[in-house]
């Protein structure tokens, strides 16, 4: 009831009668696009590095591991906001490190859409880090010893035996982690800013279409709803019950 | 539960506003008072909700002290925010007294809803400066400026007042700028240059006066034509409309009209 009667709340207000063109408004199109195209990149950014971390925090013990466990929540502690901040301060033009980027390669992450990815991985990170880093600590350890006593490489062993294992913690970590980055709103407008095309994605149309006009923001927010639920409704099924 | 909190909370603001008006009516009717023009004498008590605009911070709240200190038995609170989302949220039924919106535009949706006690009046004008790094490494003068293709600039989004007022002003000087972010309020513009993230950026004069510390303001003869009106107004549904009635006349009297202008208003 809790969670339903808000999304009832929308699909009552919602301006039916006008629905057809306002959705074939430009604006719309564009911002969806680059919702799934940056969710699902900063979900591949997310893989590549969140599941070797996820990895080292199950597998590896060393000092200051659980130091190192609570920093990976810091993303989830955070208002957005702050993140975007933050974001700034190290990957901005005048940050630690984006000066550097700035002044070396001419490459400047703020206010492209590079720089959404970026904003969408910080804040989704941990949701993919923490569900495959319980798969991992669910599944046996003594699986991969099995398969490296057989000869097995390290690397090997990981790909063969431990990944089919923890294969949907990978894709249940996957899905709430591209959930968490299409809906990512406080970070992005903070660090990358608000640019129709470039770095204006579905949450900040929605939000600015909020200071104007409520019966746009509320189609955008049902345009958003419909293809995320069908998307994810589509993956589950497929992924997390396989 | 939150709701349940939420609610209590509520019952508990009009309770006490119920119960401060009272008191108001009783003594206002008692024989003392000849307060200065303006206030409600000594009498005004009980709680005042004022919703004002963001660029109103630092001026409301030096206006308020000197309320509060005509009218030692009230309880001022002002609640700071966008002018649209101020107006949705009074559309939407929050229980307060006073709304100074940065736009006549958003006043107007709150007029258009009933929700106004009489005619908006304007009392002040804020109009657009470029916003620059302390000391304008870039040498800005003119909006034409801006336009050097290695120079970043941010502007308001078009939805938001400062954003509006932008458009008409870079139209009148009819260049073709090309901003790097649409930013959702004139504060996050101003703090895009704080961070030096852009060069520069279009925000009030009160916003870069406030922030004279960090960034250097410079004035520039199109925001002449974008100019932005602040209008005020007394709630309908005031819980203390005696008191919202005297903090209008308060705010529209010279000695605080000073403090509007050296806060870089115009009157």
């Amino acid at each position: 009831m809790f969670l339903t009667l808000p999304l009832a709340g929308l699909l009552i207000r919602a301006p039916w009668s006008t629905l057809p063109e306002r959705l074939t408004e430009p604006g719309i199109l564009a911002a969806l696009r680059l919702s799934l195209l940056t969710a699902s990149l900063a979900t591949v950014v997310c893989l590549i590095l969140g599941v070797p971390l996820a990895w080292v925090l199950a597998r590896l013990h060393f000092p200051g591991r659980r130091l190192v466990r609570a920093l990976v929540t810091v993303p989830l502690v955070l208002p957005p906001v702050v993140g975007g901040v933050a974001l700034l301060l190290v990957f901005g033009r005048r940050g630690l490190i984006g000066g550097w980027l700035d002044q070396t390669f001419g490459v400047s992450l703020p206010f492209t859409t590079a720089g959404v990815v970026v904003a969408e991985a910080f804040v989704a990170m941990p949701f993919l880090v923490i569900a495959v880093e319980g798969a991992l600590r669910g599944s046996d350890a003594r699986y991969e010893e099995a398969a490296a006593t057989l000869g097995a490489s390290r690397w090997t062993a990981f790909r063969r035996v431990t990944l089919p294992l923890i294969a949907p913690g990978v894709a249940a970590g996957a899905v709430l982690c591209w959930a968490r980055a299409l809906g990512e709103f406080g970070a992005t407008i903070t660090f990358a800013g608000n640019f129709p095309g470039r770095t204006q994605t579905m949450p900040l149309a929605v939000y600015l279409a909020l200071e104007q006009d409520l019966d746009a923001a509320i189609v955008l927010s049902l345009v958003l709803l419909a293809v995320s639920v069908g998307i994810l409704a589509a993956l589950r099924d497929k992924w997390v019950a396989a | 539960m939150r709701k349940v909190l939420t609610g209590l909370a509520l019952v508990a603001v009009f309770a006490t506003a119920a119960c401060g008006g009272g008191s108001d009516d009783s003594a206002n009717s008692a024989p003392a008072g000849g307060g200065a023009p303006g206030s409600a004498g000594p009498g005004a008590s009980g709680q005042l909700v004022v919703l004002a605009a963001a660029s109103l911070t630092e001026s409301f709240d030096k206006i308020k002290e000197d309320f509060q200190a005509q009218n030692p038995n009230l309880q001022v609170t002002i609640s700071y925010g966008g002018s649209s989302g101020l107006a949705q949220q009074i559309t939407a039924g929050a229980p307060a007294d006073v709304f100074a919106a940065a736009s006549p535009a958003t006043m107007q949706a709150v007029v258009d809803a009933g929700e106004a006690a009489g005619e908006p009046a304007v009392f002040v004008r804020n109009q657009l400066v470029i916003a620059t790094a302390k000391g304008n490494p870039e040498g800005i003068r003119t909006l034409a400026d801006l336009t050097k293709p290695d120079l970043k600039v941010a502007l308001c989004a078009e939805q938001v007042p400062c954003g509006s007022a932008a458009r008409k002003a870079i139209e009148a000087a009819g260049v073709d700028l090309e901003p790097v972010t649409l930013e959702q309020d004139v504060k996050a513009a101003l703090s895009k240059v704080k961070l030096g993230e852009v060069d520069a950026a279009l925000v009030y004069r009160t916003d870069a006066r406030a922030a004279s510390a960090d960034i250097d303001g410079v004035e520039f003869p199109e925001s002449a034509g974008a100019i932005n009106d602040y209008p005020i107004v007394t709630l309908k549904s005031a819980p203390n409309p005696a008191a919202a009635a005297a903090f209008v006349a308060f705010v529209r009297s010279g000695p605080e009209l000073k403090v509007l202008t050296d806060a870089g208003f115009q009157l």
